[in-house]
């Protein structure tokens, strides 16, 4: 049956749920949360409707860019590293066998569908004192004492590394496993070795690929809310955890809305930069 | 030698994604009440916790009814949408799978706050109805993806002759289209619910105050009080979802849900 246009209009029938569905609960929520932003707090966690830009006004402050800045940099180094681990990993991965593929593929879902609250939970029991990875050192006689690794800095990274690991594999799975093989034959029948092969025809051949994971892996890691409440001390909190904190436990919900108003506008505002970018780069070369 | 290198990469990166579950796993076999590592006695109490004990037993019944409902829901929303974009030419039409593809590539705090401002409005916050929808917005991505590409690989030709026969789309739709997408909704669903079940910041930003879930419930045991059973549901989660993705792999393509081109290859 080739596709037709619709008719009458009993043909629009099937698009009516979901049309009203994501309409009525994620456009409109959308909206609520932009017009709250603009809203005036009351004392008490109540608001009240108004027009007032002072919920904005607030990030005019050494404070928030001292956040803003570390959010963006702790998601461009979980970014970075997740695609330097991720890009050789898929790529060999896509080599093995079809077996093979699948019982890695399990285990990356797996670890993927984990909630923040689950990895924070593991990493910190990983990172503890009591039962954590210095036991083990110890007990092998590698170390004198066990010792906390968290909270701080190295923690969180590690923890929000192996969030969005899984995801960037996932993210570069098509594009590797469509490579076509020709091109790497061709440069080891020229006598590169598999590692030159890798580094001069594949990674050039998926500048693309890599750019666009960097920039979803990117918004992913802009995205984890938990991990730095759970495993940082309160200097590595990002923005995504300062609206949490400010929807649930200061219960002021148009600052927190105009944060999260400002997370969107900078996530697409750093999409936006990067295939600019991107474009430019490729216009010149 | 770049065998052995290769081995040598996969079995780090093996060892960086189990090295937290085999913490874990070893805390909550610990015979007393403590998170020691390694595990000092052994007991499988912790697991039965989960089923005994009421806090735990009644956070794992919401979680699994919140992902059974929120998943089918996700999937009533992406089937006919998916199916309308298959069947008819609408560009216009392309907005909502826009829509349904971004609650889940934002950043999900956006999303979560979105539907808190939303049921506060509304007056509805707090209902545990409200963090079914909560989630079958959110994981809509899911089924709407398996099934756009369950529509892409159906033959036109099948669905040509069939209507050629005299057939109509309910019956087309019934006989021929149905029985091709079945596995793609099946993973869809299976997706989604994984994924609910898990999830942790919709469901406490929608209901997190009146119900708790097993993420919420973990959350608040990490925050007031430690307890081996912690440990002992995350087993349990990783071991369930391990267990639906091998499902998935063993009745379906796996690797070809995820973009891989077809069975025959490699």
């Amino acid at each position: 049956m080739r596709r037709e246009a619709p008719q009458r209009l009993s043909d629009y029938g099937p698009l009516a749920f979901p049309a009203i569905m994501l309409t009525v609960f994620f456009v409109i929520p959308f909206g609520t949360m932009i017009a709250v932003s603009f809203f005036q707090r009351q004392q008490g966690g109540f608001y009240t409707p108004a027009f007032v830009f002072s919920n904005y006004e607030r990030f005019l402050s050494l404070f928030f860019a001292h956040v803003l800045g570390f959010s963006l940099m702790l998601a461009v180094l979980v970014a970075v590293c997740c695609v330097a681990i991720g890009v050789p990993f898929t790529y060999l991965m896509t080599k093995m066998s079809r077996r093979a593929q699948i019982v890695w593929m399990v285990a990356l879902l797996s670890v993927l569908s984990l909630s923040e609250v689950i990895i924070g939970f593991a990493w910190s029991t990983l990172l503890s004192r009591t039962a954590g990875i210095t036991n083990l050192m110890v007990t092998l006689g590698l170390m004198d004492t066990a010792v906390a690794l968290s909270p701080g800095f190295p923690a969180v990274l590690t923890a929000m590394v192996y969030q969005a690991l899984p995801y960037t594999i996932l993210v570069l799975y098509p594009a590797l496993v469509r490579l076509d093989p020709t091109l790497t034959e061709a440069a080891r029948t020229l006598g590169a070795s598999p590692l030159k092969a890798f580094f001069t025809v594949v990674v050039p051949a998926l500048r693309t690929t890599i750019l666009a994971t960097l920039i979803m892996v990117f918004i992913f890691a802009l995205g984890s809310y938990l991990l730095p409440q759970i495993l940082g001390r309160p200097q590595h909190w990002t923005l995504s955890v300062l609206i949490t904190d400010q929807a649930i436990y200061q219960s002021n919900m148009p600052f927190a809305a105009a944060m999260a108003v400002f997370l969107v506008l900078v996530t697409l505002g750093m999409v936006a930069l990067t295939l600019f970018a991107g474009r430019k780069r490729e216009e010149t070369t | 030698m770049s065998s052995l290198l290769h081995r040598f990469y996969f079995a780090l990166v093996g060892l960086f994604l189990a090295s937290p579950l085999i913490v874990v796993a070893g805390v909550s076999v610990n015979a007393k009440q403590t998170l020691a590592f390694p595990p000092q006695g052994f007991s499988l109490s912790w697991y039965a916790d989960i089923f005994i004990d009421t806090g735990w037993r009644n956070a794992l019944f919401a979680s699994l009814i919140l992902a059974i409902l929120s998943a089918a829901l996700a999937v009533a929303i992406a089937l006919p949408l998916s199916w309308f974009l298959w069947r008819r030419i609408a560009p216009w039409a392309n907005v909502f799978q826009l829509l349904g593809i971004a609650p889940f590539t934002l950043p999900p705090v956006i999303t979560a706050l979105g539907l808190l401002t939303f049921w506060a409005t509304t007056g509805f916050y707090g209902q545990p109805w409200t963090a079914v929808i909560s989630h079958a917005i959110f994981f809509v991505t899911l089924p709407l993806v398996t099934l756009t590409l369950g529509f892409t690989a159906i033959d036109r030709s099948l669905v040509e002759a069939a209507a050629t026969m005299g057939a109509d789309d309910r019956t087309i739709f019934r006989t021929v289209v149905l029985p091709l997408i079945t596995p793609y909704l099946v993973s869809g669903y299976a997706f989604a619910f994984v994924l609910s079940l898990n999830e942790y910041i919709v469901a406490y930003m929608t209901v997190g105050f009146t119900m708790e879930t097993l993420p919420i419930k973990i959350f608040n045991a990490l925050r007031y009080g430690y307890t081996p059973t912690m440990a002992s549901v995350t087993v349990l989660f990783v071991v369930l979802a391990a267990v639906i993705y091998s499902l998935i792999a063993r009745f379906g393509d796996l690797l070809k849900l995820l973009g891989a081109n077809s069975e025959e290859q490699s």
